[in-house]
């Protein structure tokens, strides 16, 4: 068992998410989108506990955290950067925008910054297409963006 | 219900909140509110509105007045000489680019005259959080009619009649997959709609369901009826917060209208949805995987069959439609199949809904009737190519489909004749590019996906994929030799054969697509170390002509490798060792000094 570090109200918030899905095995991953939300990561003893919970196995849990790329077993940046890479971004630069980030952040793709203000991650398409390049911080989505915004937006965090 | 004389309709869509149409829809009701017009005029937020190049977009209804770009700041003025004074904001109106006139009604603009909107039809003109809205404009009288005088036979026979085809890129008949799942004999069967729409650069569906929600229950529950199924699901997108906002809502208007849950209409049907996430994989758009995600487990697909119309979701007979599928049928039980099946062609019946995107001048959500050409979309509703550039392909059908090129541009599209061109409908992606895209790069980028979103149960997909990428970077780098194509287009073929299921099946086709279209591309890779699209970078070498460069210094400050040379009022030089061709320099050049060889 890994150790125990999260808080144990978090643990019991927790059992309760596992709990209003019915401790269903068919509610996986609904429970871990909550999981999520609530954590911001699902690290291993996060997964123990939603396995137990289910009534399944933590491989089982583990072989669907790690299929899916919305789940995430490192934590993130303060404020999550992601570059839009769909591919009407790509023919309208977006791999110059990443670029730009990865320079200015000295980080690749997947990592966080040390003091964990930006994290960078490539995501496929959030549908706004029109804006292409897009870029997302948080919530707020950035378009029409080019290697030399790139500052700018960083310097409004 | 109040009486309004004018209605304000703010796009609500998620290209168009990007650019803070919420802000101006907020800004509008204050003014509407500071000229005491609040009991005359009505300020809804929309469905996308298609135009999402213009955006955001604000329509004034009943005139039709269609303002575009619009920015929080021009609220005031909107208000104060549009509703109060009655003239036309002139500066905020659409300017044909080739008239320079400015047109108000969008019926009468390029980008609109040849769209024809039947799964679209309420977006836009609906305010998709009120269900009434979505009645008044026939809403639930489809599901109504079909409950009181139809047998369920006879809806499926409505639904075989217009010929509508699976909107999700198969193009399977809706009918015939209904009677199938019909005619399986169980207690409990199920309706999933898939939404998970994972092509990149496609937003059809998640425009249908932040437009127009409704439609999709509706047509949802007309299938339970007709297959036996009272249980439904939506399999939506994680990344789509906003069209699971709007479903949400919907679902509990819908339930308090009693349109969804035991005894609708009073015909002792009971049927009712609800909401499952999917966490990002594209695999998961394949229907037994989609159904497999559903139950909790990792989006794997299986081999078919058994089809889910016999063992889907929970092991029951499970009808799994696309959005866009869903949204159609509403439609076809108020008009009549007959009405539905002379649109389009007689193959393909009915209209398509595209995400045009890329280099395109209007970037947008379409709706054409099957058999319209490429070319009256890429270049009528379109606009043509961005800055003045030469058209060079158009990709359509996503990862799994392929590149089309000039000569297919005529070409009516329909399901055959894309397959028969080596692309395919898919879920109505339509990236268009110019000539400076390099059509290796595009491959790779594709490959590069689909490596990344295999599932990794059979071989060729997980391993195949990957030397086709390999290989592909090879050639990029200028590492590639004769033999290599060859190499490619076997591999293609084998992968196309084995792999176990329609994301394996379709993965090769941007390689053999860009292999067959433009083979001198490839052979310039190969055979002369060239990217005649100037893209790939290994392949390139920028140099500074001595008769344009004025010796300003710009490019040798903003090098950031310090790689240009040169003194003050004298030709600059750029040591290709050191360069990382980044480009900065040329982008800076002012002199048009610097060029790629």
């Amino acid at each position: 068992m890994a150790k125990v570090k999260i808080p144990v109200n978090k643990v019991q918030e927790l059992r309760v998410i596992c709990k209003k899905f019915n401790n269903d095995p068919g509610e996986l991953i609904n429970v871990l989108h909550e999981a999520q939300n609530l954590l911001g990561y699902l690290p291993a003893e996060v997964q123990e506990i939603v396995a137990e919970e289910l009534n399944v196995s933590v491989a089982h849990v583990y072989g669907v955290v790690t299929f899916y790329s919305f789940f995430s077993m490192l934590p993130k940046g303060k404020h999550p950067i992601s570059i839009c890479m769909g591919t009407a971004c790509y023919v309208r630069g977006a791999e110059k925008v990443l670029e730009e980030f990865k320079r200015r952040l000295d980080i690749k793709v997947g990592e966080t910054t040390p003091d964990g203000k930006f994290s960078l991650s490539c995501l496929r398409c959030v549908g706004a297409c029109g804006l292409a390049p897009v870029i997302t911080i948080g919530e707020r989505v950035y378009g029409r963006v080019s290697p030399e915004d790139v500052k700018k937006i960083l310097d409004e965090y | 219900m109040a009486k309004f004389k004018y209605h304000v309709l703010v796009c609500g869509g998620t290209g168009c909140r990007a650019s803070q149409s919420e802000t101006i829809a907020a800004n509008i009701k204050r003014a509407v509110a500071e000229n005491n017009l609040a009991n005359e005029v009505q300020v809804i937020k929309t469905g996308c509105f298609g135009f999402c190049e213009k955006g955001p977009v604000v329509k004034m209804v009943p005139d039709n007045t269609f303002y575009v770009q619009v920015t929080p700041g021009d609220a005031d003025e909107l208000v104060l000489e549009h509703l109060v004074k009655g003239r036309k904001v002139k500066r905020l109106l659409y300017v044909d680019p080739e008239t320079h006139t400015a047109v108000s009604d969008s019926k009468h603009m390029d980008f609109y005259k040849k769209q024809l909107r039947i799964a679209l039809r309420n977006c836009g003109f609906i305010d998709p959080e009120n269900i009434e809205e979505y009645i008044a404009r026939d809403g639930y009288s489809a599901l109504g009619t079909v409950l009181e005088q139809y047998s369920p036979e006879k809806a499926i026979e409505v639904v075989k009649a217009s010929g509508l085809r699976g909107r999700g890129g198969g193009g399977f008949p809706t009918g015939l997959k209904w009677e199938l799942t019909r005619k399986s004999k169980a207690e409990q069967k199920f309706v999933v709609c898939n939404a998970d729409e994972g092509d990149p650069g496609a937003f059809m569906d998640r425009s249908i369901l932040e437009g127009d929600p409704h439609s999709v229950l509706e047509a949802m529950a007309i299938c339970g009826y007709c297959i036996g199924a009272d249980k439904g699901l939506i399999y939506i997108r994680a990344e789509y917060p906003l069209a699971i906002k709007r479903l949400k809502i919907a679902i509990e208007q819908a339930r308090k209208y009693g349109f969804l849950g035991n005894d609708i209409f009073g015909s002792g049907f009971n049927f009712d949805v609800t909401i499952r996430y999917g966490a990002g994989a594209f695999v998961c758009g394949e229907e037994t995987a989609l159904i497999h995600s559903m139950e909790g487990k990792r989006g794997e697909p299986t081999v078919k069959p058994p089809f889910p119309a016999q063992c889907g979701y929970q092991g029951k007979p499970t009808n799994v439609n696309n959005v866009e599928t869903f949204a159609n049928i509403p439609v076809i039980f108020l008009k009549g199949a007959d009405w539905f099946s002379n649109i389009g062609t007689p193959k393909s019946p009915g209209t398509k809904v595209f995400a045009l995107a890329g280099k395109v001048n209007n970037v947008g959500l379409i709706e054409v009737p099957m058999g319209t050409t490429l070319r009256e979309v890429i270049f009528d509703i379109g606009g043509g190519i961005k800055s003045g550039k030469k058209f060079k392909a158009v990709q359509t059908g996503g990862p799994s489909g392929g590149c089309l090129t000039e000569k297919h541009l005529d070409l009516p599209i329909d399901y055959e004749t894309l397959v028969a061109n080596g692309s395919m409908m898919g879920s109505g992606g339509m990236i268009v590019m110019d000539e400076d895209d390099c059509m290796v790069s595009v491959a790779k980028f594709y490959l590069d996906f689909t490596v990344e979103e295999s599932c990794g149960k059979c071989s060729p997909c997980r391993i195949g994929n990957k030397r086709l990428h390999e290989l592909l970077d090879k050639i990029t780098l200028g590492q590639g030799e004769e033999a290599d194509l060859s190499r490619l287009r076997n591999l293609a073929t084998v992968i196309k054969d084995t792999a176990l299921c329609g994301l394996g099946q379709t993965s090769p086709n941007p390689v053999l697509s860009t292999l067959d279209n433009f083979p001198e591309e490839y052979e310039a890779h190969v055979k002369e170390g060239k990217c005649p699209a100037g893209q790939c970078r290994a392949l390139m070498q920028y140099v500074i002509d001595p008769n344009l460069c004025v010796g300003c210094t710009l490019c040798s400050r903003v090098c950031p490798v310090d790689a240009i040379s040169g003194s003050k009022k004298t030709p600059h030089f750029i040591n290709s060792m050191v360069c990382i061709k980044c480009g900065a320099c040329m982008e800076k050049c002012k002199f048009g000094a610097i060029s790629v060889q």
